[in-house]
């Protein structure tokens, strides 16, 4: 009985002590920019800076007014619903100061001084300077107004506690505005300031651990994406989309294009071509691409195929890859220079976790429509017409063929990654 | 004097957009490697768009392109749910978009004799009877009113109904009814599902896949009447 009040007790105290901190409100404030007197300047440079964070990717609902939120965001803990930026008084952030917006950014604070979930990637955020910040409230603020009051989250307990959100915050945030490293050139500290500010390229290409924190976030060793079934593959890792030893240009022609003479960008990764990286300027996007061949490099391993298939199993994966996809990619994997990819030596292919493989013959897809690259070609989704098992077949057939080396994966791995694709 | 003037600034404003969508779906003839670029769609559209054998995916060739952009950007932008049509478009542009939909418009390919019906006479005459003349007395419009007396559809936005199988009919109307398809609002599609009952569905879907394709399939290039309902994804072609 003792034991058990004590235990009240020690909780009790825990929240209050949790409710204390979390309203709290930021010390980290630094003053507000003076660069407000020409507000026209001030508009565009904020809807230039969305661009760099996507923010409308995430803050616009399918089919939805741009900027009102509403988005589903699945995550391992439950779905979060995106807020509303429009300016809308009533459910947007009409009535937002320019220091709320900075509180919200740079410390994940609501105006109300609550904790906001990382889903919005303030752990990115963070590092955006406070000018900036102010450019984008000065933006979002001409969004016209959408009365469309926010979707209460979905998360399981106890992460839909405050508490929760602040044992998180102890253990995996520190707020701080990114500090340029004097022994660096200025391109390489404009890059980094992108990719690890408002690009939150690690949001996707950092792993995470079992309560969805990134541990290392600026090391963009890849990560599988919860909810999503793709990996973002490891931008350190020449077995996966490290850009190291590519040309300058092609890191910068698939930002801004989407496509390369050697490699697309797919999946989740069109979606940042289309919304975010090919509206940015040269000078960015050279930046970004400096930051990122620049990245420290994991040694490549000897890569080791795990698990052999029988006789049968290979037989049926060439003859499904002769039927299905050698027309395109050619019966040796070469693909056709500038129009179907080659899979022969194609790392997205033989890359582990085999996610992206699987996910790209099940739902097919096409590159972003970019300006660079108006009239994508694509690939048509297998998911309807070849079972689980077919597709283990024939992208074990693929990641085994031609000098690829990569270990077979099993209908398992297929039926895992369907979810609503049939 | 209201009901005149009504139907009058319909039918000029019929007219006004028949004109524009006609301007913006004047194809300035194709790029010469459309075909390549989508073979995304025929994978499960079939070769050209001629529809598969499943009676699931619809045939897509030559239906309008007014039509076929809506549906696009319906899927695109989440009016229209189906996962692998929405994963596929959802990083293309309408630009891109309306030149698919008429490259998959202009195809002139034959239509296979439809599928014999096995469905008993009384089921067919009820959908027959819907699908000409409708159902006054539930406020039913004949589906005809709109796609047109020969059922090949209306240019440029409003689809045949021939030559499609008999699931993917049925799933539509369903899906109109319960709420799982839209169109552009005031989404008249919605309105007339909503008063079909299960049996209605399945028998104006059985008469439509059993009957022959007229005229080639081809679209008629206006309307006889004005639409007996106001249908938004008509006006929006427009656009």
């Amino acid at each position: 009985m003792k034991r058990l009040t004590l235990s009240a007790l020690v909780i009790a105290a825990l929240a209050a002590t949790a409710v204390y901190v979390a309203l709290k409100p930021a010390s980290d404030t630094s003053p507000a920019s003076p660069s407000a007197d020409d507000p026209t300047a001030l508009v565009a440079r904020g809807e230039y800076l969305a661009r760099a964070g996507n923010c409308l990717a995430c803050h616009t609902a399918p089919g939805g007014a741009p900027g009102a939120g509403g988005r589903a965001m699945d995550t391992p803990f439950g779905t979060l619903y995106t807020g509303n930026l429009t300016s809308d008084a009533k459910t947007g952030l009409g009535q937002w100061s320019a220091d709320d917006f900075w509180n919200a950014l740079h410390d994940g604070r609501g105006r109300d001084g609550r904790l906001l979930y990382p889903a919005f990637p303030y752990t990115n955020y963070t590092r955006v300077t406070r000018a900036d910040a102010d450019a984008l409230f000065a933006w979002l603020q001409t969004l016209p107004a959408v009365d469309q009051p926010n979707r209460a989250h979905a998360l399981r307990f106890p992460y839909d506690t405050q508490a929760a959100l602040l044992a998180w915050r102890t253990l995996y945030f520190k707020p701080g505005v990114f500090q340029p490293d004097a022994g660096k050139p200025a391109e390489w500290n404009r890059g980094a300031y992108l990719v690890q500010g408002l690009g939150h390229c690690s949001a996707c290409h950092a792993p995470r651990n079992a309560l969805g924190a990134s541990t290392d976030p600026d090391a963009l060793a890849g990560g599988l994406m919860p909810g999503q079934n793709w990996y973002a593959p490891s931008l350190t890792s020449p077995h996966e989309a490290s850009v190291a030893d590519w040309p300058q240009d092609e890191v910068v022609a698939l930002l801004r294009d989407g496509v390369t003479p050697h490699a697309t960008a797919a999946g989740p990764m069109a979606e940042v071509v289309f919304g975010s990286t090919q509206h940015l300027s040269a000078a960015d996007l050279n930046a970004m691409a400096v930051y990122l061949k620049a990245l420290p490099q994991t040694r490549p391993v000897k890569n080791e195929v795990a698990g052999v298939q029988d006789e049968l199993r290979r037989e049926r994966g060439a003859q499904l890859y002769a039927d299905q996809c050698a027309d395109c990619h050619g019966e040796r994997g070469e693909g056709r220079p500038g129009v179907w990819p080659a899979l022969a030596g194609n790392r997205a292919v033989s890359m582990d976790p085999p996610a992206n493989a699987i996910r790209t013959v099940l739902g097919g897809g096409y590159a972003p429509a970019t300006r660079g690259n108006p009239r994508p070609y694509g690939m048509p989704p297998f998911a309807a017409s070849l079972s689980d098992d077919d597709i283990a077949m024939v992208v074990s057939h693929i990641r085994g063929s031609w000098g690829n080396g990569a270990s077979p994966v099993s209908s398992v791995d297929v039926q895992r990654l369907r979810g609503n694709l049939r | 004097m209201n009901r005149i003037s009504f139907a009058s600034t319909t039918r000029a404003l019929f007219g006004l957009f028949a004109l524009s969508v006609a301007t913006a779906f004047a194809a300035p003839g194709e790029h010469p490697d459309i075909d390549l670029r989508v073979k995304a769609c025929t994978g499960c559209h079939g070769a050209e768009g001629r529809a598969a054998a499943d009676g699931y995916y619809p045939r897509i060739a030559g239906k309008p392109a007014g039509y076929l952009y809506n549906q696009l950007v319906n899927f695109r932008d989440g009016r229209r749910q189906y996962p692998l049509m929405s994963g596929l478009l959802h990083t293309l542009t309408d630009d891109y978009l309306q030149e698919i939909a008429r490259h998959f418009s202009a195809l002139d390919l034959p239509y296979p004799p439809p599928a014999r019906s096995t469905q008993k006479p009384a089921v067919l005459a009820h959908g027959e009877r819907l699908v000409r003349d409708g159902d006054p007395a539930r406020d039913i419009p004949a589906c005809a009113s709109c796609h047109g007396s020969a059922l090949t559809g209306v240019a440029p936005a409003l689809p045949g109904l021939l030559g499609l199988p008999h699931d993917y009919l049925a799933a539509q109307l369903a899906g109109w009814k319960s709420g799982i398809r839209h169109a552009h609002a005031p989404d008249c599609m919605a309105e007339v599902a909503r008063k079909l009952n299960a049996e209605d569905i399945q028998s104006v879907a059985h008469w439509l896949s059993s009957q022959p394709v007229s005229q080639g399939g081809k679209p008629a290039a206006a309307l006889e009447k004005p639409l007996p309902i106001r249908c938004g994804g008509v006006t929006e072609a427009a656009r």
